[in-house]
Order: structure tokens, then C-alpha cells, then sequence
């Protein structure tokens, strides 16, 4: 399987400060990978990277087919009809799908006639979405698609989304601060932090990889996993491990959820869970 | 046509959602609401209302067809291939004597009802831990 996006020790400077530093990373194609990490972490930064917007002061990024993007602010001009921006699109866009998005549009209940800045919000998104897929990308990146919108119009915007990777198996990169809102539709994650990749990998393995252990202080010195991150009281330690070997029994393990998994490994910047290099065959 | 089953999600149970998919699908053979021959939902009909993963549907079918119960028919969809008959009743009777009698040796060696939930779980736990490992 080939990779959608690869990226090698990149970097990205504003001025005098690195946005981005150092960053690896191969996403294999088909999968819906989560972009996460606090504010500030440099996720627009590599978003803007991906889709060519910014090219990187250092490093190589190569990302495989056409590439499709839907920015934080939703970029569609109020004063537009519908049509108008179908029509916008297609000009700008040779691989353009108009009856996939008039079809879609429809699906939707969304009248071509409408003025974009009358549409609710959860319909505007609808509107930007379908104009990223109409390009018929094989990569498909979204900055925030969630941000302002309210539960049933983000439900909404994902089955829309999910939809589309069942029907063309397109590749989804999604950036969000918060995890929650990927936990169901994402089966790859990346954590950005301070503007490294402190995380990347599939989401199911990560979760099985990892524990969080409650157990007497004492066993702690004498345990056989890498820790992640730790706290202590006089008596007991609570402890998130990755790749745990026999335990004393004395432990209470339990899975992580995805959060506490982001969590753990944001609160311990210098920890990081990275796949050693693979060369992936094409 | 409308599908036979729709699959619903609770997001509190703690239970990973392909499994989720996998028990709704046991649950409707135990009572017979699906039957061998039946078409189960496709991925894009499962995601478009639920908003999951499509690799997650692909999974929870994948895990039917390892457990012979239903089969994937290439560019057709997953069908079932045999429901679940009432020998799972009689081992569920079996197995809950057993249990009891378990329970009972705990008390008997002192053991409260949450020490006893507590090795129950934790056994539990580990058990398809190492089957998945």
C-alpha cells in the first residue's frame, strides 16, 4: 500500500521561531487520520504544508494524487448563490465532479438558488464539503470542520464525510483540538506537540500498546513497560505504559480511552510513540 | 429496500464499536430477527447513519465470517450464513452453575461481593487479552 503523505525531518519557520520541527511521518493511503494536539501546535501549520499552501524551510514532503482542502473558515463567499460557487469550482478545477455535488446538494435539501451567507452553518460546512469532493481528491484534508458547529450538524458533516471514504476510499486528514469528536471516525492518529509529531500511528494498535496501571508505589521502580506518564501519592502510583511485560499482579490495568491516550503523552513532551522507519513497497 | 437490521451505538458502554456492531448482530440471530440468506447492512448504509468508520463495519463482518456466521460475497455484500441455535442457552445454564459454585468457595473463604467482582472482571479482562495479543 503506498502512502498518502510522507513527511521527512520537516520543518517550517515564521521569523525567528520553528512552527514545525523535525517532523516525520508516513500516513498510509485509505485511512482517516486525526491531526490533534493543543493550540498553538503548529496543526495548521502542517495542514497549510500538506496541501502545498506554505513549502517547508526544510525536509521533504511528498503527498500521493490530488489533494483537496477545506480551510478553518470555511472559504466560500457570502454574496455567492450556491451555483455560483458549483460554477466557481468547476472553472478552477479540471477534475471537477459537477453532478456529484449538485447530487449531493440535493441529498441535502440545499436549493442552488440560496445565497451562501443565508445558510446555517452546519449547511455551509455541508456546502465547502461538497465542494472539496467535487475536485475527486484521493487526499482530502479538513482544518477544524467542526469548529461552531453544533451536535447534530457536526454529526451531519461526519456521516457526509465517512460516507464518501466508504463509497471512494479516499484518504482523510482531519485536524481537531478536540479528540472526542474523532474517537468513531478516525483510525489513525498523529499528536502534535510544540510543533514535533510526538505521536503517529493506528489508533487500535496504540490502544492495545498502552495501559494505565493504579497500584502500590513501591512496584513502581521494578516495572517492565516504558513509562508515559506518572503520578504519585506516598502510597500509590498511577501510570501510563506502553508495551507492558508480565505484571505483578498487585497492578489494577486498565485500557485508555483515546483522550487519556492524547492526554498522557501531551502532558510528557519528551515521550513519543513513532513507528521505526518502514519502507513501504509500492 | 430497507435494510434488515440498523445498528445503534452507545457511546457510554465502554465497549469498542466494532464489537458493538458484532453483538447487535448475534443479538438479532438469537431472537431470529435475522436468519441464513440475510443481507446484513452494507458499510456505506452503516456509516452514512452512524458517522463511524467504514474500516470499522469491515471489521465487525470480518470478525462474523471468522466465526462462521456470515460471509462476504465479493462486489455483493455480507450475508448471514447460519444463525445461532439454542445450544447457547443450555451452555449458558451450564456455565452460570458453575459460576455460582465459584461464588460460593469465595464467600466461603471470606470474600465480599466487590472482591468477587473485582477477580471476575480482572480474569475476564485478561483472558481476551491474551487472546488478542
Amino acid at each position: 500500500m503506498n502512502n498518502a503523505v510522507e513527511a521527512t525531518g520537516l520543518g517550517v519557520r515564521y521569523r525567528r521561531s520553528w512552527a514545525l520541527r523535525d517532523c516525520s511521518l508516513a500516513v498510509p493511503a485509505g485511512r482517516v487520520v486525526a491531526l490533534v494536539g493543543p493550540n498553538g501546535a503548529g496543526k495548521t501549520t502542517l495542514l497549510h504544508a500538506v496541501v502545498g499552501l506554505l513549502s517547508p524551510d526544510q525536509g521533504r514532503l511528498t503527498t500521493s494524487g490530488e489533494v483537496a482542502f477545506m480551510a478553518q473558515d470555511k472559504p466560500l463567499y457570502g454574496d455567492f448563490r450556491v451555483a455560483e460557487m458549483l460554477r466557481f469550482g468547476r472553472r478552477l478545477n479540471p477534475s471537477w465532479d459537477g453532478e456529484i455535488a449538485t447530487e449531493r446538494l440535493a441529498t441535502l435539501g440545499i436549493p442552488l438558488k440560496r445565497k451562501v451567507s443565508t445558510l446555517s452553518g452546519g449547511e455551509q460546512a455541508q456546502v465547502a464539503l461538497v465542494m472539496a469532493l467535487a475536485k475527486r481528491p484521493e487526499l482530502l484534508v479538513l482544518d477544524e470542520p467542526l469548529a461552531n458547529l453544533d451536535p447534530l450538524a457536526r454529526h451531519d458533516v461526519m456521516r457526509a464525510l465517512m460516507t464518501s471514504v466508504a463509497e471512494r476510499g479516499l484518504t482523510v486528514l482531519i485536524s481537531s483540538h478536540v479528540v472526542a469528536d474523532l474517537e468513531d471516525t478516525c483510525d489513525w492518529i498523529v499528536v502534535l506537540n510544540r510543533g514535533r509529531v510526538q505521536v503517529s500511528g493506528d489508533i487500535e494498535s496504540l490502544r492495545t500498546e498502552h495501559l494505565m496501571l493504579t497500584g502500590p508505589v513501591e512496584l513502581a521502580d521494578r516495572l517492565d513497560a516504558t513509562v508515559i506518564g506518572a503520578s504519585y501519592t506516598d502510597r500509590q502510583a498511577t501510570l501510563l505504559v506502553r508495551s507492558a511485560g508480565t505484571l505483578d499482579p498487585r497492578w489494577i490495568a486498565r485500557q485508555v480511552t483515546l483522550d487519556e491516550l492524547v492526554m498522557g503523552y501531551l502532558r510528557s513532551p519528551e515521550a513519543a510513540a513513532l513507528p521505526a522507519p518502514v519502507v513501504v513497497q509500492a | 429496500m430497507l435494510p434488515v437490521i440498523e445498528f445503534h451505538l452507545n457511546k457510554a458502554s465502554g465497549v469498542s464499536t466494532y464489537l458493538q456492531l458484532v453483538h447487535q448482530v448475534k443479538h438479532a440471530l438469537r431472537l431470529g430477527m435475522l436468519v441464513p440468506g440475510d443481507q446484513l447492512p452494507t458499510a456505506r448504509e452503516v456509516v452514512e447513519r452512524l458517522a463511524i468508520n467504514p474500516n470499522t463495519v469491515h471489521k465487525a463482518y470480518r470478525e462474523l465470517e471468522r466465526e462462521g456466521l456470515a460471509m462476504g460475497r465479493p462486489g455483493m455484500g455480507t450475508f448471514v450464513q447460519r444463525s445461532i441455535g439454542g445450544a447457547a442457552l443450555v451452555d449458558h445454564a451450564r456455565l452460570r452453575s458453575g459460576l455460582a459454585a465459584w461464588v460460593l468457595e469465595g464467600r466461603k473463604a471470606g470474600l465480599d461481593q466487590e472482591d468477587l467482582n473485582a477477580i471476575f472482571s480482572s480474569v475476564v479482562v485478561e483472558s481476551f487479552r491474551e487472546e488478542t495479543a
